[in-house]
């Protein structure tokens, strides 16, 4: 996994809450057996309608939010299906930070496993941020390290878990670093007779 | 001892590892794998030259692509490498798996109970979001994402923060008529899609005590959507008495000290939650919801919500966008909805009694007019005893599809599609904007009530057709 670095990005906002996995990424999608390339099917359904023709009025497909790297959204954001395919999809597209009051476990998870900063807020400050996306181009800095957003007269600071910080800053694969506890797992199976 | 919950103890049952400032390191017992959420997990295994820790508690199946034609013809190329990608790396890694030709195949969810190999006090992951049905057996069971199931392949483990706990109490009877899937309903209904958020679920209460394990997962299945980390119901006899005789469960007197065990793992009389919600079974009516998420719902002899009844921009903005999407009025009465496809299957709602349920609507009547209904059995098993029992004649006598086991169209991942602007009653768990097919409508029902929408042609009161007690 990629180290988080210091990051500068531009916002898109999506003015809804409870967004769930099936709208972030369609099931049509999910039968491809690799990781990457999951980005052009990102909010298919609201980016595309069904003749596969831009839809206009979508965000995303909105000159000015092009190249947007910071996802701001509503409440419960990634709910519903565990699919990782989600985080794989905004990531692929080009989002690295997303920016909600709040989300669910699951899809909070995936994200953190893929590298990707979700930042939990309290509503007012998203709000400001959402209104402030939409008037004009928002360009935010985040560091992880100091723990904060800065740009265009915004000024926030936000709280995280300090193992998934250091998770994030260190791109740690969590798996070697289970594997370094491998005495332990063994001593719980012999313990505990796992048997299947 | 201080009296402890059942999530409790089957947390600190699980500890391997545990670090100030760190999530705990949990070890799983029962590790279920499908066909969509495990190729990229497997081969990240390859590239790393991992191998998988514990075949023998990994047990895989297809569900989510399969067709579910009398054929099993996979007709879509991509779905084809899919379901081939499983079988290599089930045969590379030597897991176990049930595939399209085996008489154990079925939905991940269904089959684990249904086999035994989900048991109380296990911790079950899987890489699908219901994998909360499992917690009906008291064991702690949660989705994951691909990269948790790589981890959990490769080290039998997973990093967890400890959620916290709460009750929901579910006092009094549910009526006649009224089931497992309205309670759930009714219940994300009252408290939203996001109550249970951080939390691990404990359902408890005289309607719960006295249900079935059938139903008891239908709950439990829901659990995620009201945004639960997990749902969890403590094993009673009921669950003891539904394990016995299942193929991986333990036999003779060793069945009798794990069924002493599994009882013991019940919550404590005293133990304290975090949080307590209360609902009462007795005021439960049939439900149907009429919006994009499961919480948007009424009772069959409600009307389709004002949006500006509601208490803020933000939830009626939603509303709003969530009729029309759904292409409803506010004020029309819920039974006057006309539908044009009926599913009942999926992991909540596809077991031989939700079947039986259904039949039982059914009976002496004729699918409406213009209706396209569906029956897909939730396994091989519950297909062959429904085949053995006449339960499938019923529904092909009154115009129903029967179909081979999968999860077809809850999710429509294969050819079972509802098409652009067709309602659907549907006895799955989403009715999210595009589930079933861009741009299908989604009700979620009983199979009571979707089998009485398939006869009426629009939602109906399933007490009104079947009177008989």
């Amino acid at each position: 996994m990629e180290p988080f670095q210091t990051f500068e990005g531009l916002v898109c906002p999506i003015d809804r809450i409870n967004v769930d996995t099936d709208q972030i990424i369609p099931k049509q999608f999910l039968k491809r057996v690799e990781r990457h390339g999951f980005g052009q099917f990102l909010f298919y359904n609201w980016r595309f309608d069904s003749e596969g023709r831009e839809n206009p009025d979508f965000i995303l497909n909105q000159p000015k939010y092009a190249n947007a790297s910071i996802l701001v959204a509503r409440n419960n954001f990634g709910c519903g299906s565990s699919r990782e395919h989600a985080p794989w999809a905004l990531q692929d597209y080009g989002f690295k930070v997303i920016i909600a009051p709040s989300y669910a476990d699951i899809f909070y998870n995936n994200c953190q496993k893929n590298g990707i900063l979700t930042i939990s807020l309290d509503a007012d400050k998203v709000d400001r941020l959402i209104s402030a996306s939409q008037q004009k181009s928002l360009h935010l800095t985040i560091s992880l390290e100091r723990q904060t957003i800065i740009g265009n007269g915004i000024h926030d600071h936000f709280d995280i878990d300090p193992y998934r910080k250091e998770m994030l800053i260190k791109g740690m694969d969590d798996i070697a670093v289970t594997m370094g506890y491998e005495e332990e797992i063994t001593a719980y199976e012999q313990k505990h007779a796992i048997k299947s | 001892m201080k009296p402890r919950t059942i999530a409790d103890k089957l947390w600190e049952n699980h500890v391997v590892h545990r670090e100030e400032g760190k999530p705990d390191l949990l070890y799983i017992d029962l590790h279920l794998v499908h066909e969509v959420t495990s190729p990229q997990a497997f081969e990240g295994l390859r590239m790393n030259h991992r191998s998988v820790r514990r075949p023998d508690c990994t047990f895989a199946t297809v569900d989510h692509d399969v067709p579910t034609t009398m054929n099993r013809e996979t007709k879509d190329p991509v779905s084809k490498i899919q379901i081939r990608t499983l079988e290599k790396n089930c045969k590379d890694f030597g897991v176990e798996l049930a595939d399209i030709y085996s008489p154990m195949q079925g939905i991940v969810h269904v089959i684990g109970p249904q086999l035994g190999l989900t048991q109380p006090g296990k911790t079950v992951v899987c890489g699908d979001s219901h994998t909360s049905t499992h917690g009906a057996f008291g064991a702690l069971a949660f989705g994951i994402g691909t990269s948790e199931v790589e981890h959990v392949l490769a080290t039998q483990t997973i990093w967890q923060k400890r959620p916290k706990t709460m009750q929901i109490k579910v006092n009094g009877k549910l009526g006649f008529g009224v089931g497992a899937k309205d309670l759930i309903l009714a219940l994300i209904a009252k408290f939203g899609i996001a109550v249970g958020t951080g939390h691990i679920v404990e359902y408890t209460g005289e309607a719960i005590r006295n249900m079935s394990m059938e139903e008891r997962m239908t709950v439990c299945n829901m659990s995620i959507e009201a945004g639960a980390r997990a749902g969890l119901i403590s094993p009673d006899q009921t669950t003891v008495d539904y394990l016995k005789g299942r193929r991986f469960v333990p036999k003779g007197e060793a069945f009798e000290k794990a069924a002493k065990a599994w009882l013991a793992l019940a919550t404590d009389e005293g133990a304290e939650y975090d949080r307590t919600i209360e609902i009462d079974a007795d005021e439960i009516e049939p439900q149907v919801t009429w919006g994009t998420n499961p919480s948007m719902g009424a009772s069959i002899g409600d009307v389709v919500p004002d949006p500006e009844s509601f208490d803020s921009e933000e939830k009626r903005q939603a509303i709003e966008r969530a009729e029309t999407y759904m292409d409803l009025k506010p004020g029309t009465p819920i039974r006057d909805i006309p539908i044009d496809v009926v599913f009942i299957g999926s992991c909540t709602n596809s077991r031989f009694s939700d079947l039986k349920q259904a039949a039982q609507v059914v009976r002496g009547h004729h699918v409406h007019k213009g209706v396209r209904a569906l029956i897909v059995p939730g396994s091989q098993q519950i297909k062959k005893q429904a085949e053995e029992e006449g339960v499938d004649k019923v529904f092909i006598d009154a115009g129903f599809e029967w179909r081979q086991p999968g999860c077809s169209m809850c999710l429509a991942m294969n050819d079972d599609v509802v098409p652009d602007g067709k309602r659907c009653a549907s006895t799955s768990n989403r009715n999210f904007e595009g589930r079933q097919g861009a741009g299908s409508r989604t009700h979620l029902v009983s199979p009571a009530m979707a089998a009485a929408a398939a006869i009426c042609g629009h939602f109906a009161d399933v007490r009104e057709i079947v009177k008989v007690h």
